[in-house]
């Protein structure tokens, strides 16, 4: 549909299809009666100078709400499918060229490791921002084995790229389902009530310790509010990369974590020093030196001992809760 | 000389995004000018002159800081062109929400921070309304979820801006900002220019030194709650 129509259908059946369109104009203070016939009639109606009032002209308002039309209508439009990621090797800190070019397919994991310094963070921000060859590091993102779209850049509607950082805060004032309800309207996600429930009960199974629907965002724990995250980002985005930069493993069952992302066919990069997540992964990526230095395929003798670290995990998980719960430990 | 206007809420992290954005400048070789208004009193022409780039700073002292910008910034323009910068960046501190620095044909960032609640981009005025790029910062502080709800709150209200997240402090993002600031408007002078949005009209008994409290006292432009 070309949002153009809207201006010009009957105002109170676009606002009941449209209810954003309400919530676009009184975000500039305006009261919105659907009394006139069309969008139009009711904007052509406004006293001018209660705009200037407002701090917004005429023909401001009607642009913005012109641009905000497009936004939404392409926000419900299913974004073009990524079948592949590929890095174009740039050169390290000191000129050297990196020499690769590394394709990635939907459901794959590749994990990023290297010591703190090294480029890690400037790796995901390449892929974040698309690099093409003016980044610090010179490297080339090609997404379909193509320069994408400069759209993909600073679009907020069709993010190509979800991200979680190390710090997960909150400080807005809203329970745990308000804060995802909210989340899921900002993106107009159709069915929003049952993903907002699905958020909860996955967010639930990968906490250790579980949290009602009601609780503050800002009274989570860490391993809570990491939880809900990633729950939220399997879940709500539809970006198909996701970047995970060193988020803490403490309190989260990283096993199911990952198996939900990867569930929801994205792209992984994760920067990680974990074991447990590393060998989950396909294949890692030692930086050096602002470099890709050296690339790791997962073996299946690496593979073999993943069991043994999860037992391991799982061991140390147990003494946990063991001592949340007031125990001693002179047996282990 | 390609001039940018840069405004926003106090504190919201425009010194340390317009900081990051001259550090990637210098490393392309390019001279730089900043003009630096405020209302009482500032230090950031010194974080500026640290940086080796060339200051200027006006106190607006009882004016309005923006009145006080409109004024002077054809005078600071000159003076950037005079001394063969490439860039010149103003930043002024958006005190009253109502004025705006913004210029037609110039580009205009407003920087907005993650922690200043959802609701903050509705209450500010053309500074944000009327932008080009908006600069969002301290998204290092909250999760991903909630830099996507403030972000769409953001495009509510500017949904013709581009709008991305820069880290005043560790410069994420900024390189990207940089490459849109390659991209801002190259003028000589700002003559013929008009502002993006008229500043509020007020010249009532107080604008010229009124102390006095009573309706006695009261003249001039004057408006009423009701009450
Ligand atoms: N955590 C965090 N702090 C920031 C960020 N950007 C700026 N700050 C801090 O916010 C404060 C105000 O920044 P400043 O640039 O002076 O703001 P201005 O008044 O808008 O120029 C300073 O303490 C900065 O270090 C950011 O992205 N993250
Ligand atoms: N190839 C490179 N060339 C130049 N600078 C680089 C390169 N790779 C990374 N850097 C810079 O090195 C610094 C540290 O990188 P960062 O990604 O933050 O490290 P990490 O996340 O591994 O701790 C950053 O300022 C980054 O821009
Ligand atoms: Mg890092
Ligand atoms: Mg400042
Ligand atoms: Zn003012
Ligand atoms: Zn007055």
């Amino acid at each position: 549909m070309n949002h153009n129509d809207l201006f010009h259908r009957p105002f109170d059946s676009v606002l009941a299809e449209h209810p954003y369109i309400e919530d676009f104009l009184s975000s500039f203070g305006l009261e919105v009666e659907a009394e006139e016939d069309t969008l139009e009639q009711y904007l052509a109606g406004l006293n001018p100078d209660h705009l200037e009032d407002l701090g917004v002209s005429a023909t401001q308002l009607r642009s913005s709400l012109d641009e905000f039309l497009a936004g939404m209508l392409a926000i419900q439009h299913p974004l073009d499918k990524v079948e592949s990621l590929t890095i174009v090797g740039g050169h390290n800190k000191s000129g050297v060229a990196e020499n690769l070019e590394l394709t990635l397919k939907p459901g794959e994991v590749v994990c990023i490791v290297g010591p703190t310094g090294s480029g890690k963070s400037r790796l995901l921000a390449d892929i974040e921002w698309v690099a093409q060859g003016y980044t610090p590091t010179g490297r080339k993102i090609l997404i379909n084995d193509q320069v994408p779209d400069s759209k993909w850049r600073f679009s907020t509607e069709h993010k190509l790229v979800a991200q979680l950082s190390q710090n997960m805060n909150f400080v807005m004032d809203l329970s745990a389902e308000e804060f995802i309800r909210m989340h899921a309207e900002s993106r107009l996600i159709p069915d929003a009530e049952e993903k907002v429930r699905q958020i909860l009960v996955q967010a639930n199974e990968l906490a250790g310790e579980t949290f009602a629907p009601d609780t503050p965002v800002t009274s989570v724990s860490g391993g809570q509010s990491r939880a809900l995250m990633i729950a939220d980002m399997a879940i709500l985005s539809k970006s198909p990369i996701a970047l995970i930069d060193e988020i803490e493993n403490a309190g989260i069952d990283r096993k199911k974590a990952l198996e939900l992302l990867v569930r929801e066919e994205k792209i992984i990069l994760m920067a990680t020093h974990d074991p447990i997540l590393a060998l989950m992964g396909d294949r890692r990526l030692v930086i050096k030196n602002g470099g890709i230095a050296k690339i790791i395929e997962s073996s299946s003798e690496e593979r073999k001992n993943l069991q043994e670290l999860e037992e391991l995990d799982n061991k140390l998980l147990a003494l946990r809760n063991r001592i949340r719960s007031g125990e001693t430990l002179e047996i282990i | 000389m390609r001039f940018l206007t840069v405004s926003g809420p106090p504190s919201s992290g425009k010194t340390s995004v317009i900081l990051r954005v001259i550090e990637a400048l210098q490393a392309r070789q390019k001279k730089i000018g900043v003009v630096k208004f405020d209302c009482l009193l500032t230090d950031d022409d010194k974080r500026y002159a640290d940086k080796g780039v060339l200051v200027k700073k006006g106190l607006s002292g009882a004016l309005c800081p923006d009145h006080y910008f409109v004024s002077n910034i054809e005078a600071c323009v000159a003076w950037g062109h005079e001394n063969g910068c490439e860039y010149l960046i103003s930043e002024s501190a958006g005190l009253c929400n109502r004025c705006s620095p913004h210029i037609n044909e110039i580009t205009a960032v407003c920087v907005i921070d993650n922690l200043s609640g959802i609701n903050t981009p509705r209450k500010i005025g053309p500074m944000l309304k009327s932008a080009d790029i908006v600069v969002i910062t301290k998204g290092d502080i909250v999760s991903q979820a909630e830099r996507e709800v403030f972000a769409s709150r953001v495009k509510q209200v500017n949904p013709g801006a581009i709008i991305m997240h820069v880290n005043g402090i560790t410069g994420q993002g900024a390189f990207e900002l940089t490459s849109l600031f390659e991209d801002a408007s190259d003028i000589e002078t700002l003559k013929g220019k008009t502002l993006r949005f008229s500043m509020p009209s007020a010249l009532c008994s107080y604008c010229l030194g009124e102390t006095r409290i009573g309706e006695e006292h009261q003249t001039g432009n004057i408006r009423k709650m009701d009450i």
